[in-house]
């Protein structure tokens, strides 16, 4: 066994067991953190696969910001674990017969690309060859209509979730910054002039 | 001084080469090499993260004595080395560290006790890890990646779960409260200095961090460090860099007059000691990124000419030294902010991330993509 094979067989490891973890795991926070793992190592093997730029913006996007948001979410649930475990058994069936379904598919895809040879590795890059340039250059030629249609879709999305939630209540009183660091001392303070007065 | 060095240079030839030895015999001709370079990589860390932690360490002290001279204090002067009266106050750090050391770890009832233990390993990871792509030097650096400046972005991102899960652990609502206001915080202002980092990049035209250096080098020194055209920008990063590391006057995720210290009030000893390492950590990284990315690195910042004509020509030869320069006047601006600025309002400081910089950041990527294709710029290579 090479060195790149005990490291891919050690992340690929990990990887199974943190995503066992988070479907077994009692505890939600446990569940999230183990997730943040799950996210870490497999960017970890798509590294090997010399995809060095889409492995870092896994982890930038998906460990360092929607994880995030996520766990700060979930940390603030209270959680009543019997009643989350209340309806297991009626959604069983429905639940695992998508289970099934997705493996089969899974199984026909892996068939039909390589009938579950080993797929040779990806062929050495000439050096000089830059990832990130080369991505950048098929997103903003090639492709670059679906790419911005990707990206309005999620504007939409977020102005959507906005629009939905926002809610102003009637009485809040809200004080401009501007106006709050553009007063000067003239508005608030009178300085009064009073002769002084004998102690006696 | 290369004849003083040879007797250790080829002591540690002999080393290496018996080390090389030994390997083969344990781990077979064909991981040895595996093996070895990762136990060579593994001395190169220790090597970046040793000068680290003193620096941490004298940090603190520099902190101490800077704040207190700038507050008519004397700041620590007492612990010495050996009893010298002259070095009052040197081993000042030593003694806190020891200090720490030994106290006892108080894991509060009812926290989650491993996770407990993982938050300060979670704070310190990517303080450290992140050093891997800083280049001290045109040759000194441990990994010359070329998406460098996105790794740094991605490993600094890690830094916020240390202070979550050490808020949600500890099972107590100052530390939660404190851990929520930093989340929040470290999450707004990562935009703002990810969109700085984009306007880095596009003036460097590459990721690589020993790109942008070299992209600064010019015959005109300082006038051509990207701190002239990116300067709203090298603004922007420098504040977002101090909201990032939660330091004053963005530090409520501590806030010691309000909810005590904030995410860290449970944690006692090494523990509590291991946080503040990472807090410093950081402070100096962000002040090695923005000497690296606005103040041109190690490059020197006197002309050839002004330097020869002094019979000085060592100064205007780039190096680690101005680097170290470089750093430590930023991280010296930190401390100023400290003792200067009284501590902002949580809604300001929403509002100063994601009303101000983030457009502002948004708005000069725009500017500064049009300012490139005209002849006005001048810092192509």
């Amino acid at each position: 066994m090479s060195f790149q094979e005990i490291v891919f067989y050690f992340f690929s490891a990990v990887l199974v067991l943190a995503a066992l973890g988070v479907i077994t795991a009692r505890n939600p926070v446990h569940a999230a953190l183990l997730l943040v793992l799950a996210f870490f190592t497999s960017a970890a093997i798509w590294m090997q696969l010399q995809a060095e730029f889409l492995a870092i913006t896994l982890v930038l996007v998906y460990v360092g910001a929607v994880m995030v948001l996520f766990l700060f979410v979930v940390m603030m649930l209270d959680i009543n674990l019997a009643r989350l475990r209340e309806g297991f058994w009626s959604y069983l069936p429905l639940g695992g017969v998508i289970a099934l379904l997705l493996v089969a598919e899974m199984w026909v895809t892996l068939e039909y690309l390589s009938g579950f040879a080993r797929t040779p590795g990806p062929p050495p890059l000439p050096p000089g060859y830059s990832n990130t340039k080369e991505l950048g250059r098929l997103i903003y030629t090639d492709y670059v209509y679906p790419f911005e249609i990707a990206a309005v879709i999620l504007l939409v999305a977020i102005v959507s979730a906005i629009a939905l939630t926002l809610r102003r209540r009637k009485r809040s009183k809200y004080v401009d910054p501007a106006r709050q660091v553009s007063v000067r001392r003239e508005d608030r303070v009178r300085l009064v002039q009073m002769p002084a007065e004998r102690q006696d | 001084m290369s004849t003083v060095l040879q007797p250790f240079i080829s002591l540690g030839n002999w080393v290496w080469g018996v080390l090389a030895t030994v390997m083969v015999w344990v781990f077979g001709q064909e991981l040895a090499p595996a093996v070895l370079y990762a136990i060579k990589i593994l001395l190169l860390i220790v090597c970046i993260v040793v000068p680290l932690m003193v620096a941490v360490a004298y940090l603190t002290l520099w902190e101490r004595k800077l704040i207190g001279w700038m507050q008519i204090r004397i700041g620590p002067n007492r612990v010495t080395f050996f009893g010298i009266p002259w070095l009052g106050g040197l081993a000042q750090p030593i003694a806190d560290g020891l200090k720490l050391l030994v106290k006892e770890i108080i894991v509060p009832a009812g926290a989650n006790k491993f996770l407990f233990v993982l938050a300060p390993i979670m704070a310190i990871m990517p303080a450290m890890a992140a050093w891997a792509v800083v280049p001290f030097s045109p040759e000194m650096i441990l990994a010359d990646i070329d998406a460098g400046l996105l790794y740094l972005m991605a490993i600094t991102s890690f830094g916020v779960y240390g202070i979550i899960i050490a808020g949600w652990a500890s099972n107590s609502k100052y530390a939660f409260l404190g851990a929520l206001r930093s989340a929040a915080q470290m999450v707004s202002y990562e935009l703002a200095m990810g969109f700085a980092l984009v306007c880095v990049l596009m003036a460097a035209q590459s990721l690589n961090l020993g790109e942008i250096v070299r992209m600064q080098q010019g015959g005109w020194g300082p006038l051509n460090w990207f701190w002239i055209p990116l300067f709203p920008i090298f603004l922007v990063y420098l504040i977002s860099g101090v909201a990032e590391t939660n330091r004053a006057p963005f530090d409520v995720a501590e806030g010691e007059s309000e909810i005590v210290a904030g995410f860290h009030v449970e944690y006692s000893g090494m523990a509590f000691a291991i946080f503040f390492l990472a807090e410093y950590a950081n402070m100096i990284l962000i002040s090695a990124l923005t000497s690296i990315m606005f103040l041109g690195g190690w490059l020197s910042p006197l002309p050839a000419v002004f330097a020869g004509a002094a019979g000085l020509p060592w100064l205007a030869a780039d190096s680690f030294g101005w680097l170290l320069v470089k750093m430590f006047v930023v991280v010296s601006l930190f401390l100023w902010f400290r003792a200067t600025f009284p501590r902002y309002r949580y809604d300001q400081i929403m509002r100063l991330g994601w009303k101000v910089f983030l457009p502002l950041t948004i708005g000069y990527i725009v500017v500064l993509g049009a300012w490139m294709q005209t002849p006005l710029w001048i810092w192509w290579k």
